[in-house]
């Protein structure tokens, strides 16, 4: 009953995002106020409908109903409730409603907070919404629908992929959809100015904002993927390089260069055109991405051919949206001449440095990406593009954003004198260089990555407590309660680059590693650390058998933790998982994982020192906290504030 | 496999998380061989699973290759013979770090290129924006000398 219910509203608010569609969108053109203000109305109605619908299918799911197909092949009855509710999104067709549900969502955002846009823009806003809206619900209802019954409903269902059941994953996919999905709505704003053939520094503004919200979020779902690859593969790996991480980054990285040059164009009115392609192309890599993960193209050159019609549907939906909104760029580019000037020492100048090297970043990560299927098709070749190709093709430009940054972070707008920033800047460069030393000198030798990743590491921090203290300017200490939030957004996230790139190369350079047979009771010495395995046992979990290791970490005789790694099977899925146990601590993290027991005796145990493993999340959070600060900032809350009074009243159902 | 990407990602995990990896009976008894054996591994791909590297992965397959690393260590190649030796048998799909031979050019050329026109672009833009005012741009140089010739004539 609600399970037809939610089906039956999906399609209503296909019916409903075609009418926004259109409607607004002539409303707009004719200026006709009912037509455009029709535009907020749907935008919500088709919220509230895909809520219903998504609501439905998680009723289906917490309860377990085994009539429907998705249910039985992605639940089981005895699941913990968390992981029934989380894999309502843990495969195709849910996450997919999932992804609906925050189109609509970023769309009734729009109609209730866009109050103070100019109504024609908020109407074509809200009618490209309304036009992505209308492609993914067709593509849900006719290729991937999740309220699909079965004939005979089954006694039980399939579980969950094990892997799928941890608290990290269970929130990773929202996240990083409300990443994706939430660039949409920096190209609805960019298409709708194309349209308008308007774009101005309110319009850099308006833009910036949602540009802002989409990367913290796809910051936060990176992380949290990485962090659960960290944790719950085994080795510690944390990124791969893999087409399916590579689909998040890349839409990361376009943010990061577009809400930079929208910053431009809200302070300055210049780049304008630059801003607007950025934001078309940011998204299109959202729905790259979404072809990559779904479609199976590049994992598996073969996988096309075994369900072409989703992949079809959205490589259609891809070339529509890029088609359309990339012709309509050619044809108002025209329209969209800056009026800024600059000379060619200003922050404009860095900010377009800061473009350019994340821009060709996100190229080179899609070249790598996209490689092995270009190679097959048009030269016969079968080759592989893995992780050391994108640390020597993609490291570089990291190093020249990291060296670049502090500099371009001072330097005034309009004209600036690069002595007079370099000057303020030399302690920053001392302490970084003094930082690399030491690390040169302690380290064992042969690696240059320690030492050059910790001096960016700590130029960069250096340089954000520079631009802080430089901000307060001879107003003393006191003053930095009163910086803008910007300022301090701004100095919070470019330090937590610093402190992610520290992790990863501390990682990268210095971690250890043990791999061997070890009998109960024998000891492990590791980077200073004595790891012991007492005892393993059995134990039943909720809808697992699990090995569980009894590990104790000590140094120099005092313990310091009693460690329980565990193996753990899942009958119903007949898949096992590892759960390593970490020992956390700010400057290393101790990772200790059993494997089999072995034929003549004793347990095989793999154990890791990981030097500031935790520094690239928290480096991750601390960006996302810089954004979120930035987004705080009194100039947008002056903007929404404004836009109250005049609220129009949400329309019953 | 036509699943979301997470669950893509997490078979293809599956398939190599939890039995671990390298076995401590793979393991050579010298450091500096092991070191080596390690390093190679780690840029060979493991022909049955998605996008790991032998290191990583648990899969058979991969196991073997591990061991066939470290026969040839042991007989005495070199490194680069190692991968040759792989190579030959498995084809250039088990190479991690395409080589930049033939058409690969166009990948390994990609990010350099692109910085190089970005570069450009970004310049003459820069250049152009210095200029004060929002006339018309006056003559260029060229321009200006052709200007010149004509007038003379």
């Amino acid at each position: 009953m609600f399970t037809e219910l939610g089906h039956f509203t999906l399609i209503l608010a296909f019916v409903v995002a075609i009418f926004q569609t259109f409607v607004p969108l002539i409303g707009a053109q004719r200026r006709w106020p009912g037509w455009m203000a029709a535009g907020e109305t749907a935008a919500i109605t088709q919220f509230l409908l895909v809520g219903f619908s998504f609501a439905a299918l998680m009723h289906a799911f917490v309860t377990s109903d085994f009539s429907l197909r998705l249910v039985v092949e992605n639940s089981h009855s005895a699941k913990p409730l968390l992981y029934k509710i989380s894999g309502v999104w843990g495969n195709h067709e849910g996450s997919m409603l999932l992804w609906i549900l925050i189109v609509a969502l970023f769309g009734a955002a729009a109609a209730l907070f866009g109050t103070n846009l100019p109504p024609t823009l908020r109407a074509r806003v809200l009618a490209v919404q309304g036009a992505i809206g209308v492609a993914f619900l067709a593509f849900s209802l006719f290729t991937s629908n999740p309220f699909l019954r079965l004939a005979v409903p089954p006694f039980d269902g399939n579980d969950l992929n094990p892997l799928l059941q941890d608290p990290g994953l269970a929130f990773h996919p929202p996240f990083l959809y409300l990443g994706y999905v939430g660039l949409s709505m920096s190209f609805s704003f960019a298409v709708a100015a194309l349209i308008e053939g308007r774009v101005d520094a309110a319009w850099g503004r308006w833009v910036r904002p949602w540009t802002l919200a989409a990367w913290i979020f796809l910051t936060i779902g990176i992380a949290l993927g990485s962090w659960w690859a960290y944790y719950e593969l085994g080795w510690g790996g944390f990124w791969f390089w893999d087409p399916v991480e590579n689909a998040s980054f890349m839409p990361w990285l376009i943010a990061g260069a577009l809400l930079h040059s929208a910053i431009v164009v809200e302070k300055r009115e210049s780049l304008k055109a630059w801003t607007v392609l950025l934001a078309i192309i940011a998204f299109g890599f959202s729905l790259i991405g979404a072809f990559i993960t779904r479609s199976g193209v590049l994992t598996s050159v073969h996988a096309f051919a075994t369900d072409p019609e989703r992949g079809v549907f959205l490589l259609g939906i891809l070339a529509l949206f890029m088609g359309g909104a990339l012709t309509l760029f050619a044809a108002r580019a025209e329209a969209m001449t800056s009026k800024g000037v600059f000379s060619t020492v200003s922050r404009e100048s860095g900010l377009v440095l800061n473009n350019l090297l994340l821009g060709v970043a996100a190229f080179v990560v899609f070249t790598g990406t996209i490689w092995p299927l270009v190679a097959e098709m048009f030269f016969d070749r079968k080759l592989s593009v893995g992780e050391p190709f994108f640390n020597v093709a993609f490291t570089p430009f990291m190093v020249a954003i990291g060296a670049a940054l502090p500099v371009g972070a001072m330097l005034p707008w309009k004209r600036a004198r690069l002595g007079r920033v370099l000057r303020k800047l030399v302690p920053a460069a001392v302490l970084a260089v003094a930082v690399a030393a030491l690390v040169w000198a302690m380290q064992s030798g042969r690696s240059a990555l320690g030492p050059v990743g910790m001096l960016l590491a700590t130029w960069l921090v250096a340089g954000a407590v520079t631009d802080l203290l430089n901000r307060t300017g001879t107003g003393g200490l006191w003053r930095l309660r009163r910086l803008p939030r910007a300022d301090w957004g701004r100095a919070v996230a470019h330090g937590g680059l610093g402190v992610c790139i520290a992790g990863v190369s501390a990682m990268l350079a210095w971690q250890q590693e043990d791999i061997r047979v070890v009998q109960l009771g024998d000891t492990v010495d590791l980077a200073g650390y004595q790891i012991t395995l007492n005892s393993v046992s059995r134990i039943e979990g909720p809808n697992y058998i699990s090995t569980m290791g009894d590990v104790t970490l000590a140094r120099g005789g005092g313990d310091i933790a009693t460690l329980h790694p565990e193996k753990r099977f899942y009958p119903v899925a007949g898949m096992p998982t590892t759960e390593a146990a970490i020992n956390n601590g700010i400057l290393r993290d101790i990772y200790v994982v059993v494997g089999d027991e072995q034929a003549g005796g004793g347990w095989a145990m793999r154990s890791y020192y990981k030097p500031l493993a935790s520094w690239i999340w928290g480096g991750a959070l601390l960006m996302a906290l810089g954004g979120a600060l930035s987004l705080s900032d009194r100039r947008y809350r002056v903007a929404a504030g404004a836009a109250k009074p005049t609220r129009a009243e949400v329309p019953a159902q | 496999m036509m699943r979301c990407g997470l669950i893509l990602l997490a078979v293809w995990m599956a398939l190599s998380g939890p039995v671990l990896a390298v076995q401590p009976d793979e393991i050579l008894s010298d450091p500096a061989l092991e070191t080596r054996a390690r390093d190679i591994s780690r840029g060979l791909r493991c022909l049955v699973c998605r996008n790991e590297n032998i290191d990583d992965s648990n899969a058979d397959l991969a196991r073997d290759l591990r061991i066939l690393v470290r026969e040839r260590l042991v007989a005495g190649d070199s490194d680069a013979e190692v991968v040759d030796f792989i190579v030959a048998r498995y084809g250039e799909y088990v190479l991690l770090m395409p080589t930049a031979g033939g058409a690969n050019w166009v990948l390994w050329g990609a990010g350099p290129g692109m910085l190089l026109i970005g570069l450009g672009i970004g310049v003459l833009f820069i250049r152009r924006r210095g200029r004060p005012g929002d006339e018309p741009a006056g003559l260029t140089e060229e321009e200006d000398a052709r200007l010149q010739e004509i007038l003379r004539d």
